[in-house]
């Protein structure tokens, strides 16, 4: 059987001892997860280990810890997989709490300090949208398909704990309670998805805080993609409300999608004005003056010349500009979502598919409501379901689910 | 080799250096670059997030003109290309209905996309997986002894890890290592490796944007690196362009030269610095060119 080092880092502030990390040998299988070794070093080597766990099955969201360096359920890791990846020596695995929380003890960290306080800053319920129907409220089944995957958070926080953003500005809104916002924002059912758009395209640390890192998608053991999430929500803000929002969030998209219509290629020289609203723009003023400095930067190491500032060499072509057209114009936003839809090359090798390998193009859910100006969700435009769904269950899927944080259960020490 | 060469804007926008030094390395490598004039700008996921089927319609039809030239995969030098692209290319392979919608507004050009036709892959991908490192040891004529180098891949071409083929068979997270100590370099290790330039947050949150540059740039000087190398302009941009002003927002001095990644294989393959631009970075890389141009194979004294 093999035998694997386990380093832990110990903290516990009653001590008034500085955190440092203490060696473990384990002797487990390979396939046995990471979890179950610190378990054994528990029970057998030093009770006073602090770890938080339930289920053990990837279920419950508890055992959030890093492993080598990166986030994830200490019971979903591997023992085998986790040495592979260590740079600290052969079937060294170093375990560590999650980041961007407090720690109260070893690998427990606070999560209501953090997670849980985001949660519940993005109103993490469903607003009913009057008048509530007699029985059940009808919606299509593809709008609440699109929520499945937000769904299937199970609230663990390592997205949190390695958020890049979270690392430098810690009030940013972060992936777990954005995503958990995309999972009212999508819900026809709820009243109030002008409001909590235009909220979180306005908070400086909301949907365009967010940095394109991919950590939260990487860390993420039930496939909820945050960083996909924060995009619906801005494409829902800025296309579908009209968010003009403070932070040049909805403007950059836009100065953005306006330069490659025009040149093909990105032109520098106007994306940063436009971004501030156009050079004139009040608000541009300030910030191009503040760049100013490198703008000169820029002009005095021959990156830029002021010929090449100012002439367009790049024209788009008719054909970008016809697909441009041709995509924008559409009624409804075509997307492809892969949790959803899967890819065909998997299902051709699931025995148990009966559709032969044809993985179906589930456009996003339609995108019902688009209220032309800023303003709230007309409660009327969705009253009329895209399709009839004969047996709808939705008030069953309203999302409340948490894990039971502070209730004490099975194997948690403090 | 021939390979579709896509330099992205940027490289020839706000870093012409790294187009130009891509270009003076290429003959070296035998490689030829032909390069996809008509093609447009990936959407650094900007694009895509505006609407998904624009970024995935604008790249479909780029891979469909790469496959049209007779290069035998297609070949970028910008991270962000990669990670946008490779995003764009998982949706498009992933449904034929969806390959069919989307060709529907590519045939009147006469352009489609066709599942497994093209491979694109970062030049540094190229380095290690076509040239090879043993063949690429081969060509080096002024080994980068003594030189301590910081990777810094940036997000876009380490993360997702499944969608860029990251695996035991390629760990293409570790290829700068491996091709820094194949030009006779020194890796640095640090703690910014594999975090965020903070680039595209710049607009939004230029506090937090400068603060993550900052940071990273600190941490290497830090590790007593002597130079970072980077596969992505649009880092440079942020690492480089803004390195004062992140300086100024972390309240430090700092003076990190960033290389993009064809300058530091340029300059193991005998180029000067000239040829590879490297007088256009905000912070002179003195102590990257003095070293080159001094006694070959000296190790860098302290104090540069």
């Amino acid at each position: 059987m093999p035998e694997y080092t386990l380093r832990l880092r110990r903290y516990d502030p009653e001590t008034g001892e500085a955190p440092h990390y203490e060696d473990f040998k384990v002797e487990l299988e390979g396939h046995r997860s990471v979890l179950e070794a610190i378990l054994q070093v528990r029970n057998e080597q030093d009770g006073s280990i602090g770890v938080r766990c339930s289920c053990r099955a990837a279920i419950c969201g508890s055992c959030g810890v890093r492993t080598n360096g990166k986030a994830g359920l200490a019971c979903h890791t591997h023992l085998d997989a986790a040495a592979k990846n260590s740079k600290h020596g052969e079937n060294v695995i170093v375990v560590e709490p999650m980041g961007n929380m407090p720690i109260i003890k070893d690998l427990i960290v606070d999560m209501e300090e953090v997670h849980w306080k985001k949660i519940r800053r993005v109103t993490p319920w469903l607003v009913a949208k009057e008048p509530v129907p007699e029985r059940e409220y009808i919606v299509p089944h593809a709008a609440m398909v699109d929520v499945t995957q937000t769904m299937a958070c199970i609230q663990c926080g390592a997205c949190v704990s390695d958020c890049m953003t979270m690392e430098m500005d810690p009030l940013f809104v972060g992936p777990a309670a954005l995503a958990k916002a995309y999972r009212f924002v999508g819900d026809p059912r709820d009243a109030e998805q002008g409001q909590r758009l235009k909220d979180l395209s306005e908070d400086p640390h909301g949907i365009y805080d967010c940095t394109h890192c991919f950590q939260c998608i990487e860390a993420c053991p039930k496939g909820v993609a945050p960083m996909s999430q924060i995009m619906r929500l801005r494409r829902r803000a800025g296309s579908d409300f009209h968010i003009d929002d403070r932070n040049n969030g909805h403007r950059h998209e836009m100065a953005f999608i306006k330069n490659i219509r025009k040149n093909g290629l990105l032109h520098e020289a106007d994306l940063l004005p436009d971004s501030y609203g156009g050079k004139f723009h009040p608000r541009a003023v300030p910030e191009l003056l503040s760049s100013l400095p490198v703008v000169l930067r820029a002009l005095k190491t021959g990156k830029v010349t002021v010929k090449k500032a100012l002439l367009h060499e790049h024209k788009a072509s008719p054909e970008i500009k016809r697909i441009f057209d041709t995509v924008e114009n559409r009624e409804v936003r075509l997307e492809y979502n892969l949790y959803i839809s899967g890819n065909e090359d998997d299902l051709a090798d699931d025995p148990a598919d009966t559709t032969g390998g044809t993985a179906t193009a589930t456009l996003a859910p339609p995108v019902v409501e688009a209220p032309a100006v800023e303003a709230p969700a007309e409660p009327a435009a969705v009253e009329t379901p895209v399709e009839p769904a004969p047996v709808a269950e939705p008030a069953a899927e309203i999302d409340t689910e948490a894990p039971a944080e502070g209730e004490p259960t099975e194997g948690d020490t403090q | 080799m021939k390979v579709a060469y896509w330099p992205g804007c940027v490289s020839r926008g706000f870093t012409p250096e790294l187009h130009g030094a891509m270009e003076a390395v290429a003959p070296l490598l035998d490689l030829e670059l032909i390069g996809i004039d008509r093609a447009s700008c990936c959407g650094a996921g900007v694009i895509a997030e505006h609407n998904q089927e624009l970024a995935d319609t604008l790249n479909a039809r780029t891979f469909a003109l790469a496959a049209e030239t007779p290069g035998e995969l297609m070949m970028n030098i910008c991270s962000t290309c990669q990670g946008a692209q490779s995003e764009c290319q998982e949706r498009l392979d992933a449904s034929a209905e969806y390959r069919a919608e989307i060709n529907t507004t590519l045939e009147a050009e006469g352009l489609a996309y066709e599942k497994g036709l093209v491979t694109n892959k970062n030049f540094l991908w190229l380095l290690v997986e076509e040239i090879g490192l043993e063949n690429l040891k081969k060509k080096v004529k002024r080994p980068l002894t003594g030189l301590k180098v910081g990777p810094f891949y940036g997000c876009y071409i380490v993360r997702p890890t499944d969608r860029l083929g990251i695996d035991d068979e390629n760990p293409r997270d570790q290829y700068m290592q491996m091709v820094i100590e194949a030009l006779g370099g020194e890796v640095i290790d640090y703690a910014g490796i594999y975090k965020c330039c903070g680039f595209p947050i710049i607009t939004m949150n230029k506090k937090a944007s400068l603060q993550m540059a900052g940071t990273h740039l600190a941490d290497a000087t830090d590790a007593d690196a002597d130079c970072l190398v980077v596969p992505c302009p649009l880092c440079h941009l942020n690492l480089d362009l803004q390195q004062p002003m992140a300086a100024a927002e972390i309240g430090r001095d700092l003076s990190m030269p960033v290389l993009h990644l064809p300058q530091l294989v340029g300059l193991a393959l005998g180029l000067d610095n000239k040829a590879l631009g490297l007088q256009r970075h905000v912070i002179k890389p003195t102590s990257v060119i003095d070293w080159s141009t001094a006694v070959i194979g000296s190790t860098v004294e302290a104090g540069w």
